[in-house]
């Protein structure tokens, strides 16, 4: 049960905020509409991963599973990413590039005075743009605060990965604030 | 030096609204709705201390000058409880209300299942209701990204409390979609200064 009586105590994680709240959630989804659907030089899917594992970093089951399901329905990869994306994507095809933005995320998933000029230049020589490595920082740290939300007022979330089979399709076929 | 090229006109994530204007919108809509739209029951200053106090919590030197100054001037021109708040809530002339919703603020800096029950329940016996706990997760989950974003990319933060003052000022006055005025990093800070002393 949530710290707070929402209007609809079926709706999990995020979703039953987001409907408590409608002032505040519409910059919210359109916040990850943006971020992860938006055009970009990175694929909708590796914004996902990304989102995903800052989110496993986070201990947040709900942001995790249900964004790695969205990857895998944008990669066609089945939901065994979603554990793939736990133990650092071994049996995952990214590019050197990607892992490079990743290990950005997770300086800032930490803080983000951890990110060193180091860093970014990894990144850099693998072909990152500005704009990469900005949209990484910001999806980092806006996972930082999507996963604290759903944590911290307490809401529930389905557990095992296959019940986030279809939100994670509705998440990368059909948007964000879209259902 | 910022990790990205970012106009140097503006500080902090001012420069980042300036280099993305597509995520600038939903992040500026998002503070304006929390902190600075009508509230039923916590005021613009009180939402402000929390951003501040969560931004201190997370050493995001700009975050939480631009948010302290906001809040002084939000609160009638009082800097002496936004200083107070920052060094210790439990002794900071703030209601009880407030202090036991800064406490679930810190909780959720650390991590968001570290708001227990008792904390929760600490927050609704000094009269806090659900729209209050709900609203205080929320900015201080949301400090914890924008603190992260202004610092990760390594943003100008300038140390000219006179320069945060002026921009609290005005961000108090008319909220968050309103254009920032061009700072130049040398000659402003330098005659800001100055101005400061004048006044003193």
């Amino acid at each position: 049960m949530a710290h707070i009586k929402l209007h609809n105590e079926e709706l999990p994680g995020i979703v039953g905020l987001l409907n408590y709240r409608p002032e505040t959630g519409k910059a919210l989804t359109d916040l990850a509409e943006v971020l992860l659907r938006g055009p970009s030089t990175l694929s909708s899917g590796e914004r996902e991963i990304i989102a995903a594992s800052v989110s496993f970093w986070n201990g947040c089951h709900f942001c995790h599973t249900s964004h790695a399901a969205a990857a895998a329905a944008h990669l066609k990869t089945g939901i065994s990413l979603i554990d793939d994306i736990k133990a650092g994507l071994p049996n995952t095809l990214v590019s050197d590039k990607l892992r490079a933005l990743l290990h950005i995320a997770h300086q800032v998933q930490r803080n983000g005075k951890n990110v060193t000029g180091e860093d970014i230049k990894w990144a850099r020589d693998l072909g990152a743009t500005d704009l990469e490595i900005h949209d990484t920082v910001l999806i980092a740290a806006a996972f930082c605060m999507y996963n604290r939300y759903v944590d911290g007022l307490g809401t529930w979330a389905p557990g095992p990965k296959e019940a986030y089979t279809e939100m994670g399709e509705r998440m990368a076929h059909v948007g964000y604030g879209k259902f | 030096m910022p990790h990205i090229n970012l106009p140097s006109e503006f500080p902090g994530i001012r420069s980042l609204f300036m280099f993305r204007p597509e995520t600038a919108k939903p992040l500026n809509d998002l503070v304006q709705t929390m902190l600075h739209n009508p509230h039923p029951s916590l005021s613009a200053g009180e939402r402000e201390l929390i951003a501040a106090y969560v931004s201190d919590l997370n050493t995001c030197k700009y975050c939480c000058n631009i948010h302290g100054a906001i809040a002084k001037h939000q609160l009638g021109n009082d800097g002496d409880t936004v200083k107070q708040v920052l060094t210790d809530p439990e002794t900071a002339p703030i209601t009880d209300k407030m202090k036991a919703l800064l406490k679930i603020a810190a909780k959720v800096q650390s991590g968001g299942k570290n708001v227990s029950p008792a904390d929760i329940e600490l927050a609704r016996g000094e009269g806090a209701s659900d729209i209050d706990i709900h609203d205080t997760v929320l900015i201080a989950a949301a400090f914890c990204m924008y603190n992260r974003y202004v610092d990760g990319l390594a943003t100008w933060q300038p140390d000219d409390e006179a320069l945060y003052d002026k921009m609290g000022e005005q961000r108090a006055r008319e909220g968050y979609h309103t254009p920032p005025f061009k700072v130049n990093r040398e000659e402003a800070v330098s005659s800001e200064v100055s101005t400061q002393q004048y006044n003193n």
